[in-house]
């Protein structure tokens, strides 16, 4: 059974990280969210800070390393890129940051689109269970989950946390 | 008659060789899936790994340029390998039979096939003889069906038009050698389009037409009257065997698409043709080159729902597991 979670205060911790991320506001980055949990962090991310130039999301499902496995899922959205990344900070935002297969595939799309001078990973929870060599330079909150469980946020208003166990 | 052949034992679309039978929810996942190929063909790098590796061969018994060329497009952007062949010239006029020719390639480790050819049936034969991880579209057998041309077309409709439920489609002209036409009401129908008509000299419609789920006119002012999307259809002067029209000039006074026409259907209805066109025969260049018409854009539509297509029919196919939805983090 599926179950909301409140071990971790949502708005408290997007309010760190944009805290966070404020000392990184130098050279104007241009910031992008991961469909679907991260794109919602990010707008809220990019209100607080009032970014000048629009917010990107990026919709993965092309770029995923499972696609021999599981196919294209129907109900891929469109990435939009607004602002060109070609020589530009990006600071890259999800929900999640689990095995870091999305955050491989989201750097594969975003070089698709021209070479960013940099890109900054900003997550709201980071948990264990990497399989690639890929950390976040902001992170909100530190998990700890069993192996068979899963961390989804729902949303947009109000934004939750559900953990799902998985049975084998 | 639903082909089951397209589908594996796990219900995932495996083969597309008609729109008879295609469940809606079938076409609904390739036209959205095919709405964010769109922003692939917008970008700098028109390209997406997903078919790396994999290996297309353009199989064309048939001539064509629009469709070979999108369908190479299209599987390039997906990063595949392409091969065009036009067998015409090559094996299968030294006697090699159709399915030899398919097993030949098939031992290159060919895993897709488009295939057009000028007999009826030929994908779906071919479909029938190949192993699990080959997959087969059918770009146009004989009259019989061309469903990615007729999935473009509800594309395209859709992103001019909105829901198919609301609009009123005519089709227009030679229906009798159609398999663009008989994709199309197929695909239009499991749609649930308010009314599908056609429009075309008795002699260029098929017996019992109304069957299909259409309403026939031979006046075009007619059945123009109150429609939303206009489909014209290129007047297949190879096929034209006999007396089926009395003259082209007449034709054209009768059936070709004219601004005059044209006024008949609602305002703001859109102008379609698969190409290639007949101007000054099945449509007058005014129309075609007008405000009304979204023929270009069809063109670059097709790439996106070829894209769609083949994404959809390669992914996870075989050794599909029950892996839990949603994306991993």
């Amino acid at each position: 059974m599926p179950q909301t979670s409140d071990i971790v205060d949502i708005e408290a911790t997007i309010a760190y990280v944009a805290d966070e991320l404020r000392s990184r506001l130098a050279h104007r980055p241009v910031m992008i969210g991961i469909h679907t949990g991260g794109a919602w962090v990010a707008s809220r991310l990019h209100a607080l800070l009032g970014l000048p130039d629009p917010l990107g999301t990026l919709d993965i499902s092309f770029y995923r390393d499972d696609f021999s496995r599981v196919g294209v899922n129907p109900t891929v959205k469109t990435s939009n890129l607004p602002v060109n990344v070609e020589d530009r900070h990006v600071i890259l935002v999800d929900d999640v940051l689990h095995t870091g297969r999305t955050i491989r595939a989201a750097l594969n799309e975003i070089f698709d689109y021209g070479r960013p001078a940099s890109v900054t990973l900003a997550v709201l929870l980071n948990r264990d269970g990497r399989e690639l060599p890929v950390e976040a330079q902001v992170v909100g909150h530190h998990l700890k989950l069993k192996k068979n469980q899963h961390i989804k946020l729902l949303g947009p208003v109000p934004l939750k946390l559900e953990i799902q166990e998985a049975h084998a | 008659m639903r082909d089951d052949l397209q589908f594996d034992s796990h219900g995932r679309l495996r083969h597309l060789l008609t729109t008879e039978g295609l469940p809606r929810q079938t076409i609904l996942d390739i036209l959205n899936t095919a709405e964010s190929f769109i922003s692939v063909g917008e970008r700098e790098i028109k390209k997406v790994p997903l078919l790396r590796g994999k290996t297309v061969v353009n199989l064309f018994f048939e001539a064509s340029t629009r469709t070979r060329t999108t369908f190479e497009i299209a599987a390039k952007r997906l990063s595949a390998d392409v091969i065009n062949l036009n067998p015409l010239a090559s094996s299968t006029s030294k006697g090699e039979t159709l399915l030899d020719t398919v097993r030949n390639l098939e031992a290159m480790h060919t895993e897709l096939f488009v295939v057009r050819h000028r007999e009826s049936g030929a994908a779906h034969l071919i479909a029938t003889h190949v192993p699990e991880h080959v997959h087969i579209v059918n770009a146009g057998d004989g009259r019989h069906a061309h469903p990615t041309q007729a999935l473009l077309d509800l594309f395209t409709i859709r992103r001019h038009k909105g829901p198919i439920e609301n609009l009123k489609v005519a089709i227009v002209g030679d229906i009798l050698h159609s398999r663009v036409a008989r994709s199309e009401i197929h695909a239009l129908n499991t749609l649930g389009a308010a009314e599908v008509r056609v429009i075309a000299p008795k002699t260029l419609l098929p017996t019992a037409v109304e069957k299909l789920g259409v309403h026939a006119f031979t006046d075009m002012r007619k059945g123009l009257d109150g429609v939303d999307v206009v489909i014209m259809l290129r007047l297949q002067r190879e096929r034209m065997s006999g007396a089926l029209i009395s003259s082209e000039q007449e034709y054209f006074n009768l059936y070709g698409l004219t601004q005059e026409k044209l006024e008949f259907a609602k305002p703001g209805a859109i102008v379609m043709h698969p190409g290639p066109m007949n101007r000054g025969l099945d449509i007058d260049s005014a129309v075609a080159d007008g405000p009304q018409s979204v023929i270009l854009p069809q063109v670059t539509y097709g790439i996106a729902v070829r894209m769609a297509i083949m994404a959809l029919i390669m992914g996870g196919a075989a050794q599909a597991e029950s892996a839990p939805g949603g994306r991993r983090t």
